[in-house]
């Protein structure tokens, strides 16, 4: 295992609000490390367990819905709401994959059910008394870091990158350990696997567990920076879609791909903002690239920088 | 429960079941002879709303004579489409063709959005306003005339399907690809003109769609669902399920809306879709 390339990143990572101070630079900081910590969410089930999901919003969603929900209706505080929240991930992801994987939908069907059952809890969310239906919740503003609601940007950003660290720690556990090996033993063919004695299944089911979990971290934290959740924001197609989108173009299966998918987007989106106010364009690139990415870069952006390396590596 | 208004909700979901049928019937068949889930159908439709929007605004086009300039433009955009992107990625693993249908749909939907904004466009005709008596119900024209059409154009592609030299060769291929390829069919062709035929469905969906209901860069979304529900309900590639998969749903969101309420009313197709897909993935009329 090296350890430099974590090593480094994380160092650039920690020294990074020191070096840009503005209010614009941490936000966008704290924007690429969100989107890296949520597709890496959606990389752990979809490449490192190769379940295809376009429906992971339900986790993001179920995570800000259970520590606002916590915190407005019985008065929790958000972080011991923060670990509900993975609580509630994971048991809304194993439920998900146990009753999929036990009737034995895989590939493009599975992605298919994902989708409904966002679909579904957006409804839901929408329909039921608590949850604040289709007008959404509030969080009062009450500064403090205690409060999970920091005086200071930077606060947020710490708190991010702890999180999105943990994920990338998580990946990086997958690509060493026997989980790890089992689940890549499932992703590339399911019946061999079983042969040698791999109970597909729990592993599957274990997966989706951990995946939803992050997610549902990544939601706690969405509605504890925006101090807003409805509906639409979090069980919503275009959260599912990002997610899939940072995994995918930055490279599934891969533990650094979500973080350079998510700085990828996050400069694309930047540069569109320049250039004009319309709205739709980054997301025009994004889906073309995603095209370019399955037509000629199976593996995502990662495949150039190993490209690199190993040119470089040669000379 | 008062039996009036229960016999306008039957009435009305059943039109709204019409007009998915169309929608259904074009992803069916895609699915039936590719075997590739097209997620982009719902913003091709979108587009084709469009198309038919603008038809109305700058050509002064009734929607309704639209139809065959729609169908004609949208079986090409269709056959291009798979000679240009969809046929290079759909024999390989099921899940690229729907990633690559999804990158697709973003980059539709997102275009549109960049183009024509975001707000949603409603047209009038001399008749949107027209309210016809059917039984209980007070039904807009233009939902009876979506109807009506669109079973009449569902029962002329059965019939195409049926009887024609190339409707054979469809069925030839969506039965056993490799047989047909031995016995003279051109089977990349056939398939490029089935993606266009599944496409060109939308092309007079969103003519009948579009007099009685709105169009906006999203609308698509309100589609994908719906018409993955009807299919996988009538049994992936069945013409006569998607019909009737059609008329259930309709039939199910408008009972759903009646009883449960508005908000919650929605809940019924993703639930359905979710109980198929898990107890019945073969659809409810095969064994």
């Amino acid at each position: 295992m090296n350890w430099k390339i974590p090593a480094g990143l994380l160092a650039v990572a920690l020294a990074y609000p020191f070096i840009f101070r503005s209010n614009f630079a941490i936000n966008f900081g704290v924007l690429v490390l969100f989107f890296a910590l949520i597709g890496q969410a959606w990389n752990i089930a979809g490449g490192f367990g190769g379940q295809l999901s376009f429906g992971h919003a339900v986790f993001f969603g179920t995570g800000a819905y259970c520590s606002t929900v916590l915190q407005l209706k019985l008065g929790w505080n958000p972080w011991p709401g923060l670990v509900a929240s993975a609580g509630a991930g994971a048991l809304v992801g194993a439920l998900i994959a146990a009753l999929s994987f036990r009737f034995g939908l895989k590939g493009s069907y599975f992605a298919l059910i994902t989708l409904a059952f966002a679909e579904a809890f957006r409804i839901l969310a929408n329909a039921v008394e608590f949850t604040g239906g289709g007008l959404g919740l509030l969080i009062p503003l009450k500064r403090s870091a205690v409060n999970f609601q920091f005086a200071e940007r930077i606060g947020f950003y710490y708190t991010i990158l702890a999180l999105t660290v943990l994920s990338i720690g998580i990946a990086i556990w997958l690509k060493c350990s026997r989980f790890g090996a089992r689940l890549a033993a499932i992703r590339e063919n399911e019946d061999a696997a079983r042969a040698l004695g791999i109970d597909s299944y729990r592993e599957k089911v274990k997966v989706m567990a951990l995946s939803g979990a992050l997610c549902a971290l990544g939601g706690t934290f969405y509605a504890q920076y925006y101090l807003y959740i409805d509906p639409t924001l979090a069980f919503g197609v275009d959260k599912s879609v990002e997610m899939l989108l940072v995994s995918m173009i930055g490279g599934t299966g891969t533990v650094y791909g979500p973080l350079i998918g998510s700085l990828l987007l996050a400069l694309v989106g930047e540069g569109t903002r320049a250039v004009t106010d319309a709205q739709g364009l980054s997301l025009i690139i994004y889906g073309g690239l995603l095209i370019l990415i399955i037509g000629f870069l199976p593996n995502g952006l990662v495949d150039l920088f190993k490209l690199r390396w190993r040119r470089k590596a040669r000379a | 429960m008062d039996a009036t208004i229960l016999g306008a909700a039957v009435i009305n979901g059943l039109l709204l079941g019409g007009s998915y049928a169309l929608v259904a019937v074009g992803l069916t068949l895609i699915y039936g002879v590719l075997h590739i889930i097209n997620f982009a159908h719902g913003s091709m439709l979108m587009l084709a709303m469009y198309g038919a929007y603008f038809l109305l605004m700058k050509a002064k086009i009734d929607p309704y004579v639209a139809i065959p300039l729609m169908v004609a433009v949208m079986f090409a955009a269709g056959y291009l489409l798979y000679r240009a992107l969809i046929g290079r990625y759909s024999h390989g693993k099921d899940e690229n063709i729907l990633l690559i249908t999804l990158g697709l749909s973003i980059v539709l939907e997102n275009l549109a959005l960049f183009f024509f904004k975001g707000d949603t466009q409603t047209i009038t005709v001399a008749y949107s306003d027209r309210m016809i008596e059917l039984g209980p119900a007070l039904v807009p024209l233009p939902k009876l005339v979506s109807f009506v059409a669109s079973l009449a154009l569902c029962a002329a592609l059965a019939w195409f399907i049926a009887r024609t030299d190339t409707g054979r060769a469809i069925r030839a291929v969506a039965k056993e690809r490799h047989g047909a390829r031995l016995v003279g069919i051109d089977v990349e062709k056939i398939f490029a003109v089935s993606y266009g035929i599944g496409i060109a469905c939308l092309g007079a969906a969103a003519c009948l769609l579009i007099p009685s209901f709105y169009v906006s860069p999203s609308v698509g979304h309100l589609f994908v669902i719906v018409a993955f529900t009807i299919v996988v309900l009538g049994g992936m590639g069945s013409f006569v399920g998607a019909l009737v998969g059609a008329l259930i749903i309709g039939l199910t969101e408008s009972l759903s809306g009646l009883f449960l309420g508005e908000a919650l009313g929605q809940i019924g197709i993703p639930l359905i879709f979710i109980l198929i897909l898990l107890f019945r993935p073969t659809g409810i009329f095969n064994r």
